[in-house]
């Protein structure tokens, strides 16, 4: 038991580490990969919290897929440096004040919420708990709605991001070049239309 | 180790998103301090769902990954639209929604 109480502090360790990386690196590109770090310390907590798939999905998707993501844009975009705090010095001392005032608040909301299994590791885990065949059934059963209403709204998603990063003006030339060689006798309703 | 400790770890981890994201004027930064706060609240609930030996947490946890990749692409494509457009990628410059 030892083992996992020293792989918990290892892992919150670096998860602490990687989210300060995150705010105050400079350089964007080492803030992604700083949050890189950050993901694989959550997802070794994950697996000491006996969430198997939670974990695989996190470092898979998570840190494989949508930090590729954020380095693409980061690489594409041109990380500029620049410099950590704004100019106005009231948002630099108002931030760090703020976020510890809500990490105090939290805290005390979580301690003093008076939850008797709060001290303990946890309730007895049946077997399989937190395994992929556990969350696919609660997936297709208790929680399809959500699930159908998620797989919805990555699609609106990716609709959207194709809608908001293409070229308007080079999609136009190419869509309206073709089609007016293409309608040698166009009827008067559509040259108006186009008009 | 107690539940209590994930639970103020999550905590701190979000404060310092919220820190983050009060502090940092990159857009990109603005966002990954986003994917903290969504992480700590994962955390959370992932701690939960270990108390009370249910895996509702774990899967609320899932559905909290899928919006924060929607937030990421919508966000990124926002950037990259901005980018396009040569308007300054500052979010202290971009003080109106308009295209």
């Amino acid at each position: 038991v030892w083992f996992e109480d020293v792989l918990f502090f290892i892992a919150a360790a670096g998860a602490l580490a990687g989210a300060l990386g995150v705010v105050l690196l400079q350089n964007p590109f080492y803030s992604v990969l700083s949050l890189v770090g950050h993901l694989l310390g959550l997802a070794v907590l994950f697996l000491l919290l006996h969430a198997e798939f939670l974990a695989a999905a996190q470092v898979v998707v998570y840190a494989g897929a949508v930090m590729v993501l954020y380095l693409f844009v980061v690489a594409y975009i041109g990380g500029a440096d620049e410099p950590l705090r704004p100019e106005s010095g009231g948002i630099a001392v108002f931030g760090p004040v703020f976020a510890l005032a809500v990490a105090i608040e939290l805290c005390i909301a979580f301690i003093s919420s008076g939850l008797q299994s709060l001290d303990t590791n946890g309730a007895e885990l049946g077997p399989g708990f937190g395994s992929p065949g556990r969350i696919g059934e609660l997936l297709l059963t208790d929680f399809l709605v959500p699930f159908e209403a998620a797989s919805f709204l990555l699609l609106v998603a990716a609709v959207g991001a194709v809608v908001l990063a293409r070229r308007r003006r080079g999609l136009e030339d190419e869509g309206t070049g073709p089609m007016r060689e293409r309608d040698e006798v166009p009827d008067t309703e559509t040259l108006e239309v186009r008009v | 180790v107690d539940v209590t400790w994930y639970l103020v770890l999550s905590a701190f981890i979000f404060a310092i998103g919220v820190a983050g994201v009060i502090t940092r004027r990159n857009p990109l930064v603005v966002l990954l301090c986003l994917e903290l706060m969504l992480n700590a609240g994962n955390l959370a609930l992932v701690a939960f769902s270990r108390m009370h030996g249910g895996e509702a947490g774990q899967v609320f946890a899932l559905i909290v990954m899928v919006i924060a990749a929607c937030e990421v692409v919508v966000g990124l494509g926002i950037i990259v639209a901005m980018y396009r457009n040569k308007l300054p990628i500052d979010i202290d410059e971009m003080s109106e929604l308009r295209g």
